[in-house]
């Protein structure tokens, strides 16, 4: 490892092995990012803030959230960096380190999606939504598109359980004990 | 070759995407592909937890490992998220020893899954064969365009999924041919929907999608053909995304590779599962004169 490597780049190395240090900026992630559109950090940039320690402006950033996970970063960085995985690490650093979410609507997705699994075991769209729309305060959104879902029997109105919720409770459970110690 | 798998449905397709599950069920039984359900699966966690929390995006797909490892079968599913989740977390199981203990601690079972994660187009594809799938075909719909749209999960990473290029796969684009439908060329069969945006920023997934259907008509698509049910959720719901009223802007038709495989072969129940979309796939299946 370089001498030169930041503490945030080393977090990263320590979560998922990744070593984004050796990125030379020549933003081929960013040219085919379908989201970049959206973002307000570029993907080459926040690999370059890595490497000036920036860790306050990445880790508020909104771009961490948008990013779709669809790895068309991964597979074209010349360097083999995983990209789509630093940023799947920087998300879970954020969490760790409280920031506030630069884009609130899609931690609130996350959290209604995780907290339908801990409950049920399997994701049930009425729960999903339900959650999802109390968390985030926007009950009115997609009201026409509920009712087609319906009609179509696409929204089934009995959700579904695993039978051994108890070792799906260990399994979160031994997550949020790694998050705090 | 008998094919026997231990079957991982995935929740989307024993709810909204029924007609994925449903479809895949009857194709398998009358290719002779034996599916054994996994006893008390659970989720696999999708995006939320690989985007956010290392252990989860590990663990509950380590769960329903140590229950396949049991069967002794390989594992089988049909969603392309399934397939990723299951695919990446059996690799770190097995690269990483103190995550395998932490995982084993927690559900109770060795998740150290022997056998091999498939999909079934990888199946179909490689296993049943091109030349025998066109065998029983039995309605010609050789008067009908098609894009395949792979999405993301199918085929990234390139390390662990199966299909023969990240960007530029073609395991759906002969399954399609091979079914007698006129495969139309096109530069965006990876491209993304969105994913897991759809309900936070629909916004984003709206512009991503449109676009997506932009290029499949300028391909002179009548039919995109997927293997995702996150892709055709997005594709179907997200043209508009609106309050009070659900508006479409594309009337052309998405499907599941197994429903397509159905309907050229002529199993009994596809009506069903085209009644199931939102995006009425019936106008175009008229110019097929053995339907209707």
């Amino acid at each position: 490892m370089p001498d030169s490597v930041t503490t945030i780049e080393k977090e990263i190395g320590k979560r998922i092995g990744e070593k984004p240090w050796l990125c030379y900026q020549c933003k081929k992630c960013t040219a085919g990012c379908p989201v970049s559109f959206a973002m307000d950090l570029m993907p080459h940039e926040i690999m370059n803030l890595l490497r000036w320690s920036a860790s306050d402006r990445i880790l508020a950033s909104s771009t961490i959230w948008l990013c779709a996970s669809c790895e068309t970063c991964s597979v074209r960085c010349p360097n083999g960096i995983d990209i789509a995985g630093v940023m799947d690490a920087l998300r879970s650093i954020s969490i760790d380190k409280h920031y506030r979410p630069g884009e609130p609507l899609v931690t609130a997705f996350h959290r209604s999606f995780l907290a339908g699994i801990m409950g049920a075991g399997r994701t049930n769209e009425p729960v999903l939504i339900g959650i999802y729309k109390i968390l985030s305060g926007r009950l009115l959104d997609d009201i026409g598109l509920g009712v087609k879902m319906i009609l179509k029997r696409k929204i089934k109105p009995v959700p579904r359980f695993v039978k051994d919720r108890a070792a799906i409770r260990r399994i979160f459970r031994e997550a949020k004990a790694r998050r705090t110690k | 070759m008998s094919l026997k798998y231990a079957y991982f449905p995935g929740c989307s397709q024993v709810s909204s995407a029924e007609e994925y599950g449903l479809s895949t069920e009857a194709v398998c039984e009358s290719l002779g592909i034996e599916l054994v359900e996994l006893d008390d699966w659970n989720c696999c966690g999708a995006s939320s937890a690989h985007m956010t929390d290392e252990f989860l995006s590990a663990a509950l797909p380590g769960r329903n490992l140590a229950i396949a490892r049991e069967t002794g079968l390989d594992l089988l599913t049909v969603c392309a998220a399934c397939y990723s989740r299951l695919t990446m977390s059996n690799a770190k199981i097995k690269s990483d020893d103190a995550l395998r203990e932490r995982i084993e601690r927690a559900v109770g079972a060795d998740p150290r899954f022997e056998g091999k994660v498939r999909h079934l187009l990888d199946v179909i594809v490689n296993d049943v064969g091109i030349p025998q799938i066109k065998k029983f075909v039995k309605n010609d719909l050789s008067s009908i365009k098609a894009v395949p749209y792979y999405g993301c999960l199918l085929v990234r990473p390139r390390e662990v999924c199966f299909c023969d290029s990240a960007e530029n796969p073609t395991e759906l684009d002969l399954l399609i041919s091979a079914l007698g439908l006129e495969v139309r060329q096109w530069s965006y069969k990876t491209d993304c929907c969105g994913g897991s945006l759809s309900l936070s920023r629909n916004d984003i997934v709206q512009r991503l999608v449109n676009r997506i259907f932009e290029r499949a008509v300028e391909a002179g698509a009548d039919l995109i053909v997927t293997a995702c049910p996150m892709c055709l959720a997005n594709l179907e719901m997200r043209q508009k995304p609106g309050k009070l009223r659900f508006e479409q802007v594309f009337t052309v038709p998405v499907l599941y590779f197994t429903e397509l495989i159905g309907l050229a072969m002529g199993l009994d129940g596809w009506e069903k599962w085209l009644g199931a979309h939102l995006i009425d796939p019936f106008p175009v299946l008229k110019k097929i004169e053995a339907l209707s």
